[in-house]
C-alpha cells in the first residue's frame, strides 16, 4: 500500500513519482467534500496550523486556509505587515516563537528561495511550501498536474508548453520537477532574457527558439504571469512587445493541438501574457485550477500530518 | 500465524444470505419507497451492489446505490505510521428523509460502523439508518448492532474473518484465519 513518509514539501523534486501519484489520488478522493453541504471531515481535528506569508498571496493562502478549515484544522494567518519580521526579527527566531505554540504544521512563502529547508531544520512540526523565491511552488505543480489529469486521464507523454518568465517563475520548476517525474514532455519559451541557463537538465525539457515552436501541437498550453514586481525595466522593452511575441490569443492557440487546455497560474495580466478571448474562452481552465488547489491543498495537509511517525 | 482457513460460507452460502438479508430489507421497510443502500469501501460497496442487483430482481425496481469511504472520519488516525490513502465517497444523491442501509460485509468493534454513520450525517439527515452486514463476529467496543446478518460467527481476537472477492468484485468465500 503506498504510504508517504515525508513530514515536510517543500520541492516536488524531492518526493518520488509514487509520493506524486498519491497526492493527486488523495486529492481526487477529497474532492467530493467540496460540494457538498457540509464541507468538512473531522480528520486533522485539533491540528493548528500557521499560514506564514512573507510575501503577498491571495489564491494560495485563501486556499491553504479552506483547506485546512475543511479537514477541522485550526489555522492562524501571520503576513509580514503585522507579524515582527518588519521589526528585524530574524525567520529562525520567528520559527522558534512559533513552534513554543505548537503548530502541527507551518505553512510558508519566503522571497527567498529555500528558505523552508532552513526553517525545516530550525521546527520539529511540518513545514509546507507555499512558494519560495524562484524555487518550488509545489501545491501549484500538483494542482495543475490534477487539473491535467482531469482531462487526459494520465499525465504520460502530455505535450506541456510552458510560456513565459521562466527565470522568475517557481510554478514553472514545480511543474517541470512534477510532470517529468509522471512523464510528459515540457517545451519552454520566452524572452532570452527570461530563460535560465541549462533549465534543461531539470527534467524532459526542450528549450524552444520562439513560441510558436512550443506550442505547436501542444496538449497544454501554460502562460505564465509576468512578475512586474519582480523585474527591473532591462528584462524586457515593454508590456506590448511583450504580448506580441509571447503573448497567446486565439490565433496562435490555433496552433496547439484542436482543443488544447489553456492554463495560467493566476494572477492574469490580461493583455499582456494572454488575451482576455482566450482567457474567457471555451479552453481556459484556469478556474478550474483554482478549484483543484483546495482538494490539492487537503491531500498536502493530510499526508504531512499522518508522516510524523514514519521512518 | 494465520494458516488454518475454515470456510464459513461457499458462493452459493453467501448468495443465500443475501438474497434473505435483501427480502428482510424490503419486508421491514415495506417496499422501496425512499430506501437507499450504501456500502463502506471496499467490501460492503460491493455487497451493497449484490443487494441492489437482488432487490431489483424482486422488486423490479431499480434502489440508488452509493458507497462511502470512511478513511477520513477513523478514530484510529493516529495510531498509523502514515496515513491511509483516501478512497472515493460516491453518492450521487441526497441522503435527506432517505431510508438508509447501510451495508458492510464484516461487522466486528463497530468503530467502522460509527464512522461511517458520522459520514452520512454529513451527506443530509437521512429518516433512519439501518446496518445489514454479510458476518456479524462480535466483539463490540460501541453500543452498535446490526439490524440484517447474514452468519452470526463466534470469534476469538486472534481469528480474522475475511469475505473473499473475485475480480469482478463479487462475493465468493467467507474464511476465518486462524
Amino acid at each position: 500500500m503506498a504510504e508517504f513518509k515525508h513530514r515536510d514539501i517543500i520541492a516536488l523534486r524531492d518526493l518520488t513519482k509514487e509520493d506524486i501519484e498519491l497526492l493527486i489520488s488523495t486529492a481526487e478522493n477529497m474532492r467530493e467534500i467540496n460540494g457538498r453541504d457540509i464541507k468538512k471531515v473531522p480528520t486533522l481535528r485539533g491540528k493548528t496550523i500557521i499560514n506564514l506569508f512573507y510575501e503577498a498571496s491571495t489564491r494560495t493562502r485563501t486556499s491553504f486556509e479552506i483547506a485546512a478549515k475543511r479537514l477541522s484544522a485550526d489555522t492562524v494567518n501571520i503576513t509580514p505587515s503585522s507579524s515582527s519580521a518588519t521589526k528585524g526579527e530574524t525567520l529562525a527566531d520567528t520559527a522558534l516563537n512559533l513552534l513554543a505554540m505548537k503548530p502541527d504544521i507551518i505553512v510558508m512563502r519566503h522571497a527567498v528561495s529555500g528558505a523552508h529547508y532552513h526553517l525545516a531544520k530550525k521546527v520539529t512540526c511540518s513545514v509546507i511550501n507555499a512558494g519560495d523565491g524562484a524555487h518550488e511552488h509545489p501545491s501549484q505543480g500538483l494542482l495543475d498536474m490534477l487539473t491535467m489529469k482531469d482531462r487526459f486521464g494520465k499525465l504520460d507523454g502530455l505535450k506541456v508548453a510552458i510560456v513565459g518568465d521562466i527565470t522568475h517563475s517557481r510554478v514553472a520548476r514545480s511543474d517541470i520537477q512534477g510532470l517529468t517525474k509522471l512523464g510528459s514532455h515540457i517545451y519552454l519559451a520566452g524572452p532570452p532574457t527570461m530563460m535560465p541557463p541549462c533549465v534543461e537538465r531539470l527534467g524532459n525539457v526542450t528549450v524552444c527558439g520562439n513560441m510558436k515552436e512550443a506550442i505547436q501541437d501542444a496538449d497544454v498550453v501554460m502562460m505564465l504571469r509576468i512578475q512586474q514586481e519582480r523585474q527591473g525595466k532591462t528584462l524586457m522593452p515593454n508590456t506590448r512587445e511583450y504580448s506580441r511575441y509571447f503573448g497567446l490569443n486565439p490565433e496562435n492557440l490555433k496552433l496547439a493541438k484542436p482543443n488544447a487546455m489553456v492554463m495560467h497560474p493566476g494572477p492574469i495580466n490580461r493583455g499582456v501574457e494572454m488575451s482576455s478571448y482566450v482567457v474567457d474562452g471555451d479552453q481556459s481552465h484556469i478556474l478550474k485550477q483554482v478549484e483543484n488547489g483546495v482538494a490539492v491543498r487537503m491531500a498536502m495537509l493530510y499526508h504531512v500530518c499522518g508522516g510524523e511517525l514514519a521512518e | 500465524m494465520m494458516e488454518t482457513l475454515t470456510v464459513l460460507l461457499d458462493e452459493s452460502g453467501i448468495k443465500r444470505a443475501l438474497t434473505r438479508i435483501s427480502h428482510e430489507i424490503l419486508e421491514r421497510n415495506k417496499g422501496v419507497k425512499d430506501l437507499v443502500l450504501i456500502g463502506i469501501r471496499s467490501g460492503g460497496a460491493f455487497l451493497a451492489e449484490e443487494i441492489g442487483k437482488t432487490i431489483a430482481i424482486i422488486e423490479g425496481v431499480t434502489v440508488p446505490v452509493g458507497a462511502v469511504d470512511i478513511t477520513l472520519y477513523r478514530d484510529d488516525i493516529k495510531s498509523h505510521a502514515a496515513h491511509l490513502p483516501v478512497g472515493k465517497t460516491d453518492i450521487a444523491f441526497s441522503l435527506e428523509g432517505k431510508r438508509v442501509v447501510l451495508v458492510d460485509d464484516v461487522l466486528f468493534t463497530g468503530r467502522t460502523i460509527r464512522a461511517a454513520m458520522d459520514a452520512l450525517m454529513d451527506h443530509g439527515r437521512a429518516q433512519s439508518i439501518q446496518l445489514a452486514v454479510l458476518i456479524d463476529r462480535g466483539h463490540r467496543e460501541l453500543p452498535i448492532r446490526a439490524d440484517f446478518v447474514g452468519r452470526n460467527v463466534p470469534t476469538s481476537l486472534k481469528e480474522n474473518v475475511a469475505v473473499i472477492f473475485n475480480e469482478k468484485e463479487q462475493p465468493v468465500e467467507v474464511v476465518l484465519e486462524k
